[in-house]
């Protein structure tokens, strides 16, 4: 594993392109894009306003970037570094900007949610969808590409399209049985449409594609209600965090609930296995003062860390939420599940420093990590079963079933990763900074070998010798 | 209150019952003492009058039949007598009753004072029960208060939470309302946001593009027709049934494994029940186990292939009658398994017993030979430690000890040698390119003459002189500093660098070195080492470069 040189960057604006093989960053006005494997750059842009939001065509070969106080949103090619493309959205305003799932089209969301304007780079040609709503996830797209579902408010009332992105001809149209809804998800094998409400009720809805309902869940009443929802890959699963610190995961053949995950301040499950990250800050000898210079040399003045296994039963450090404020810190606000379906990680808002790891085979609780800083991004690698996280320190944090380890970034100055995200080979992570990115590449699947450089392990079993 | 009163009353009773019993001694020990001091009861005169008065106490004694009569002024004694032996006995007997009297009193007193302290100790606990009764009462009186209080408060907050709800329910429908009617002006200022700006044709709203893009499948695009609605119906309802159809198939797959567990538990089933059959013991089983059979037979493999409702329910059924017999047979193994275990666990206990003290002998005398063993060792190991003593192995230790030493020094020995001869070679090398060198600056000293000479002689018309004379100055450059080198050296010491010869003494192998390479071609060489420990390349350099007499002066001022 290596780190590369450290490259600029603005509005945590930096993508890998879904072929992987580039890597575009915007700095300010320019979009700057890098071949991923040499860091060369490939094509320089420069935009008219500073850049607030980017994207890839899903065939790589575009670039979006959408310059919202202006209204404005420009198309880049790859293939053709000269073509351009200018879309301005007018005095109407601009709030989010996105590519269909062709790559061909450019949907606009204008402000005040006044409608959905969908440009056509084949044809030039302007549709407009009136009535989005303005909510948490108000548009998702099929994992095909094939149909796009879009929340509307009318009349008082919830109500969902369903567009075949195509030729943006209407399917389906129906009212939603929800009272205020908060977002819509399709299921990655393209046919159910979850739907949820906000958080003042707790209901859960599941459309066909044709606009069925095929069942509606709700856990509990009269107490704050859904905050994440999230697909198993295999659409096996529906997990659903709320606010009462549970998960829910429903079956996609009944849609009824098969078991809930709690999250206990006290943990007593014995096959749970506690990660506690301790800070230590490395002592420097007379005498090895010298050899630290030449090797460890920033990270001198830095805290090291690592992973030590809790005693159980362990306890969670717990916040408690202040409960005149809206939005209360507590309850699930993330979840994601592993690439072969086999893990789920969530985070307890009221435990922010933890992040729990389920396993869905046994549907038992397998891991918790417990940070010394609050977890800010967790991300699964797309291929293989191993988790990367951080929590705004130099450090960006790995789990995998083997074991668990901490990694400083070896940069000048502090590097505070914010955020990460893999590359979709899942060799090479991107963090993320305030203004800066850094590569981490080559990193081995298996950490027992790579924890020779970076650390210690911790194995599994080693709780149990 | 009854009790107390009683007692009381037997309190006030007593002082005058023991006043009375002291009044009675009294009375009865008066006559005694006044019996001896009156002597004069009876005197000559009045014997008639006292024979008189005795007889009358006699008589009221009630003593009838004696009586005494006097005769002429004397007594007979024998009616005397017998009087005297009456009224002792009468005495002895009233003494008597009078003795048990006094100790029935002492025991009443004794009684009495025991009833009085009861009395007392159950006063005070009466006293301390009713002080407790009406804590109680108190007690019982707050709480009852608190009770009503508490339950006031109970009314009065369910009246709040009453009305909390219902301002609540007022609150949410007014809210839901007001949030509808925003919204509703809302939209209908969107739409007019939208009609204005529609109306408006708003100048800026376009896109600019170069030149027009295929599409990503690289077909063209299509006409939104009828035929396409239907199209895209069609491909939804594809879309649909081929999730359908593949679910459908995953759980065909799941229930055929299903199946086949059944199938297996069926068999293993029928296999732990049949050899049940041989034994006489129980006919119900057997019977069970041949229905079993014939149900499982032939039907089973139907209802398993069969999938209709009718095949189900067969299947459940006979599926739940097995189970129910293997049930009731496993009870009953159970109850007699556990009957024959609490016969025979005494005796099994009595062995295991046996056997676990057989085990724990043996593996003491496992453990004591351990023991013995690991202490050989240790003495062992002692004596071979303690054993220095003798000078032979101390020796052969020593021996070991500085062979091993000589064994490092040879190694260093060599490393130092071939450190050495790669020196060696080094300085060959240097001292060949020095005398290169050497050779060079000569035959360039020599060119630089000539041509000095030749230049000279073109200028001057004395030519023949002017040779020979450059030739005397050359070799008076040389001389020159050899001279200055004898007469310096106390200024060149006070300079920071060291001394030419305090150079020498460091390293006299490159100073001799240079001082003969550089005296032999070229006395500015030798110039050059006392500017003292320049490293040899600027030396090299110096060497190479300094030619002029200008040079080399400016050159010693340097360190200076």
């Amino acid at each position: 594993m290596n780190f590369s040189e450290v490259f600029k960057q603005s509005n945590q604006l930096c993508k890998v392109s879904p072929d992987g093989k580039y890597l575009a960053t915007c700095v300010q006005y320019r979009l700057v894009v890098r071949d991923f494997n040499s860091l060369q750059i490939a094509h320089l842009y420069t935009c008219l306003d500073p850049v607030m939001h980017m994207e890839w065509s899903s065939d790589s070969l575009f670039i979006l970037c959408a310059m919202y106080k202006r209204g404005l949103v420009q198309v880049w090619s790859l293939e053709q570094p000269d073509w351009h493309c200018k879309i301005d959205e007018g005095s109407i305003g601009l709030v989010s900007s996105r590519w269909s799932p062709d790559g061909r089209h450019v949907l606009n969301t204008t402000e005040f949610n006044l409608r959905v304007t969908v440009w056509s780079l084949c044809t030039k040609a302007v549709s407009y969808i009136k009535y989005p709503k303005a909510c948490q996830k108000g548009v998702d797209f099929t994992a095909d590409g094939r149909y796009m579902a879009l929340a509307e408010r009318r009349e008082c009332k919830d109500y969902i399209s369903v567009f075949v992105c195509d030729d943006w001809h209407l399917l389906r149209h129906f009212e939603s049985e929800t009272q205020d809804l908060a977002g819509l998800e399709w299921s990655p094998n393209c046919c159910v449409l979850a739907v949820w409400d906000n958080c003042l009720e707790y209901k859960l809805l599941l459309y066909s594609l044709d606009g069925r309902l095929l069942s509606s869940y709700s856990a509990y009443e009269w107490s704050l209600g859904i905050k994440s929802v999230a697909w198993s890959p295999s659409s096996q699963f529906l997990a659903v965090g709320s606010y009462d610190e549970k998960v829910r995961i429903l079956n996609h053949i009944t849609w009824k609930k098969i078991t809930e995950f709690e999250h206990p301040a006290t943990i007593i499950n014995t096959k749970a296995v506690v990660f506690k990250e301790v800070e230590k800050r490395p002592v420097v000898g007379s005498e090895d003062l010298s050899i630290h210079q030449l090797t460890v040399d920033n990270s001198l003045f830095s805290t090291q860390s690592k992973y030590e296994i809790t005693q159980l039963p362990a306890q969670v450090p717990v916040i408690k939420p202040d409960p005149d404020r809206a939005n209360p810190k507590i309850g699930i606000s993330a979840l994601a599940f592993s690439a072969d379906n086999r893990f789920l990680a969530t985070k307890n808002d009221n435990m922010p420093q933890s992040l729990w790891v389920w396993d869905m085979q046994r549907l038992s609780l397998l891991a918790v990590l417990e940070q010394t800083a609050p977890v800010r991004c967790f991300v699964w690698d797309p291929r293989r079963p191993r988790l990367a996280l951080c929590t705004g320190n130099t450090k960006v944090y790995l789990w995998s079933p083997a074991g668990c380890v901490s990694v400083n970034v070896p940069v000048e100055g502090s590097f505070q990763v914010l955020s990460l995200f893999w590359h979709c080979s899942g060799s090479s992570l991107v963090l993320l900074s305030k203004e800066h990115i850094c590569l981490l590449k080559y990193i081995l699947y298996n950490v027992s070998l790579s924890c020779h450089l970076i650390g210690i392990l911790f194995r599994r079993h080693a709780v149990f010798l | 209150f009854p009790n107390p009163l009683s007692s009381i009353s037997g309190i006030s009773m007593s002082p005058s019952r023991q006043n009375l019993h002291h009044s009675l001694h009294s009375t009865m020990a008066l006559p005694k003492t006044s019996y001896s001091v009156l002597s004069a009861f009876c005197t000559e005169e009045n014997i008639s009058q006292c024979i008189a008065y005795i007889n009358q106490e006699v008589c009221s004694l009630g003593l009838t039949g004696v009586s005494l009569e006097s005769k002429s002024g004397s007594l007979s004694a024998v009616p005397v007598l017998n009087l005297l032996y009456e009224v002792l006995q009468l005495q002895r007997r009233a003494q008597r009753a009078l003795h048990e009297l006094e100790t029935q009193q002492l025991k009443n007193g004794s009684d009495l004072e025991h009833l009085q302290h009861s009395n007392c100790r159950l006063k005070d606990q009466l006293e301390h029960t009713r002080r407790d009764n009406s804590g109680l009462h108190e007690g019982e009186r707050q709480l009852q208060l608190k009770i009503k209080t508490l339950q006031n408060w109970l009314k009065s907050e369910k009246e709040e939470v009453q009305k909390l709800q219902s301002i609540i329910s007022s609150r949410a429908t007014q809210y839901n309302h007001d949030t509808k009617r925003k919204e509703r002006e809302c939209t209908k200022l969107k739409e007019r946001l939208n009609q204005l700006l529609m109306d408006k044709r708003d100048k800026k709203l376009s896109i600019e593009i170069s030149n027009h893009v295929g599409r990503s499948d690289g077909k063209r695009g299509l006409w939104k027709t009828g035929k396409m609605e239907a199209r895209h119906e069609g491909e939804m309802y594809k879309a649909l049934l081929s999730d359908y159809e593949t679910r459908q198939r995953s759980l065909m797959m799941e229930n055929s494994e299903l199946k086949k567990v059944l199938q297996h538990m069926k068999k293993d089933m029928i296999t732990i029940l049949s050899p049940k059959k041989p034994e006489p013991a129980n006919d119900s089983l057997e019977q069970a186990v041949s229905e079993c059979e014939e149900e499982i037979g032939d039907p089973s493999r139907e209802t398993l292939e069969q999938s209709c409702e009718q095949a189900r329910e067969q299947l459940t059924n006979s599926i739940r009658l097995q189970w129910r017999k293997l049930k009731s047979h496993m009870e009953r193994l159970d109850s007699q398994a556990s009957l024959v275990a609490s016969q025979e666990r005494e005796g099994e206990e009595m062995m295991s017993r046996k056997e676990h003290e057989e085990e724990m002998q043996r593996m003491r005398m496992e453990l004591q030979q351990c023991k013995e063993f690991i202490h050989m060792q240790q003495q062992l190991l002692q004596q071979q430690l303690s054993s220095p003593c003798d000078e032979e192995t101390a020796a052969l230790l020593n021996d070991c000890y500085t062979l091993e030493e000589k064994e490092r020094l040879k190694e260093e020995w060599r490393l130092f040698n071939e450190q050495k001869r790669n020196f060696e070679r080094e300085r060959k090398n240097f001292t060949e390119a020095a005398i290169r060198l050497g050779h060079e600056r000569k035959a360039f000293e020599e060119d630089r003459a000539a041509w000095l000479k030749t230049q000279f002689l073109n200028m001057t018309p004395f030519v023949d002189r002017k040779r020979s004379a450059l030739s005397d100055s050359a070799l008076s450059v040389g001389t020159e500093p050899e001279a200055k080198l004898q007469s310096t050296p106390p200024l060149v010491t006070k300079s920071l660098f060291s001394t030419p010869k305090a150079a020498s003494v460091k390293m006299p192998s490159t100073a001799d070195l240079y001082r003969t390479l550089h005296l032999i071609p070229d006395s500015r060489g030798h110039g050059k080492c006392q500017s003292g420990e320049m490293s040899t390349k600027s030396r090299l350099r110096n060497c190479s470069t300094d030619c002029s007499v200008l040079s080399f002066v400016r050159d010693e001022n340097s360190p200076i």
